[in-house]
């Protein structure tokens, strides 16, 4: 790592903080425009959908066992598993989908 | 603090006992993960003390770990917590006007998803003693979560550490696919976001862009057209 890890912490706390209390400070007003709020209703979908998808396929030992893992967490979380048990089932496919990968070999 | 104050402060205390168990057992991924990723125990915990948010840390950790720029990592950040923008400014709506600008700069320190949905739940003025209540037991299971993660990240075989590299995109999708059920624009826009993702990962070009302003890039124009086309009002 080039970068030093300190800095790194203080930017990502600092600009975190920020957004937290600007508005709180600032504000005595709701939001009233629609498309602000709107726009900032859809952010943590799109966002967090974009990093999923394509980094999940990358994201264990092989591409297989993380096909695998992704199903089996869309299933799970579309049965509105909660987020722990959702992450321990993908992990817990992926587990057994490279044990039996090396039984396989 | 007076007796009101502390009633405040104890009823906090206790609404954010499940807070806090459910803050541990997904603090220990993100501890397991940061020394994956190369940092010290200490700096996990670090990272979870000064910030107290799951995906910001999570996607601000894949930046660290890849190298990533400083910008990079902030504009990261601003855009994946911006939802928290919006929590504040509804918070602010319900203090009290006369609640002090000491109070609003340390209630904002632990503006989260599940925070903000307790303080929501109370009915009228919300009283900052019960938003302290619920931070001074929910950040202290998300720091030692953070803690134990990063100790037992630390020991466990490499096999495992592959297997968990899975788990925060679990909970991501745990996050974003309950909401796609019955929201059929959030669906679009989940689809949208990660068939974009996919091309920004594979186009010839679009490759040269880190990922990271990718994901920013992704979010802005995929939840800027839907709050075009479907602004929420309409459907909520």
């Amino acid at each position: 790592m080039t970068h030093n890890i300190y800095l790194y912490i203080l930017a990502m706390a600092g600009v975190t903080y920020l957004i937290r209390m600007l508005p709180l400070v600032l504000s005595k007003k709701e939001i009233t425009n629609t498309y602000i709020k709107s726009f900032l209703y859809y952010v943590p979908y799109a966002c967090l959908a974009a990093m999923t998808f394509p980094a999940i396929l990358s994201s264990t030992a092989s591409i297989y066992s993380a096909l695998v893992g992704f199903a089996v967490a869309v299933i799970a979380a579309y049965k509105e598993k909660s987020l722990l048990t959702v992450a321990l089932l993908a992990c817990t496919a992926v587990f057994i989908t490279e044990r039996i990968m090396i039984i396989l070999h | 603090m007076n007796n009101k104050t502390y009633q405040h402060y104890q009823h906090g205390l206790r609404d954010g006992i499940a807070v806090a168990l459910g803050y541990f057992a997904v603090s220990f991924t993100f501890g397991m993960e940061a020394v994956t990723s190369g940092l010290s125990i200490w700096q996990a915990a670090l990272i979870s003390l000064t910030n107290v948010t799951s995906a910001g840390q999570f996607s601000g950790l894949a930046i660290i770990a890849a190298g990533g720029t400083y910008l990079e990592l902030a504009l990261t950040q601003l855009v994946i917590n911006l939802r928290y923008c919006l929590m504040s400014f509804s918070l602010a709506q319900k203090l009290d006007k006369t609640t002090s600008s000491l109070h609003r700069y340390t209630m904002a320190y632990s503006v989260t998803d599940e925070i903000f949905a307790l303080d929501t739940s109370q009915t009228g003025d919300l009283h900052p003693a019960y938003h302290y209540g619920i931070t001074s037991i929910a950040v202290p299971g998300w720091v030692l979560g953070t803690l134990a993660g990063a100790i037992s990240g630390s020991l466990l075989p490499s096999f495992i550490m592959s297997a968990l590299g899975i788990a925060i995109y679990g909970m991501f999708l745990a996050i974003i696919i309950p909401p796609a059920k019955k929201n059929r624009t959030i669906l679009i826009v989940v689809l949208a976001a990660m068939a974009l993702s996919f091309l920004f990962a594979i186009l010839p070009g679009l490759k040269q862009i880190t990922s990271g302003f990718a994901i920013i890039l992704i979010t802005v124009i995929v939840a800027g057209i839907a709050a075009k086309i479907r602004p929420i009002e309409n459907h909520l």
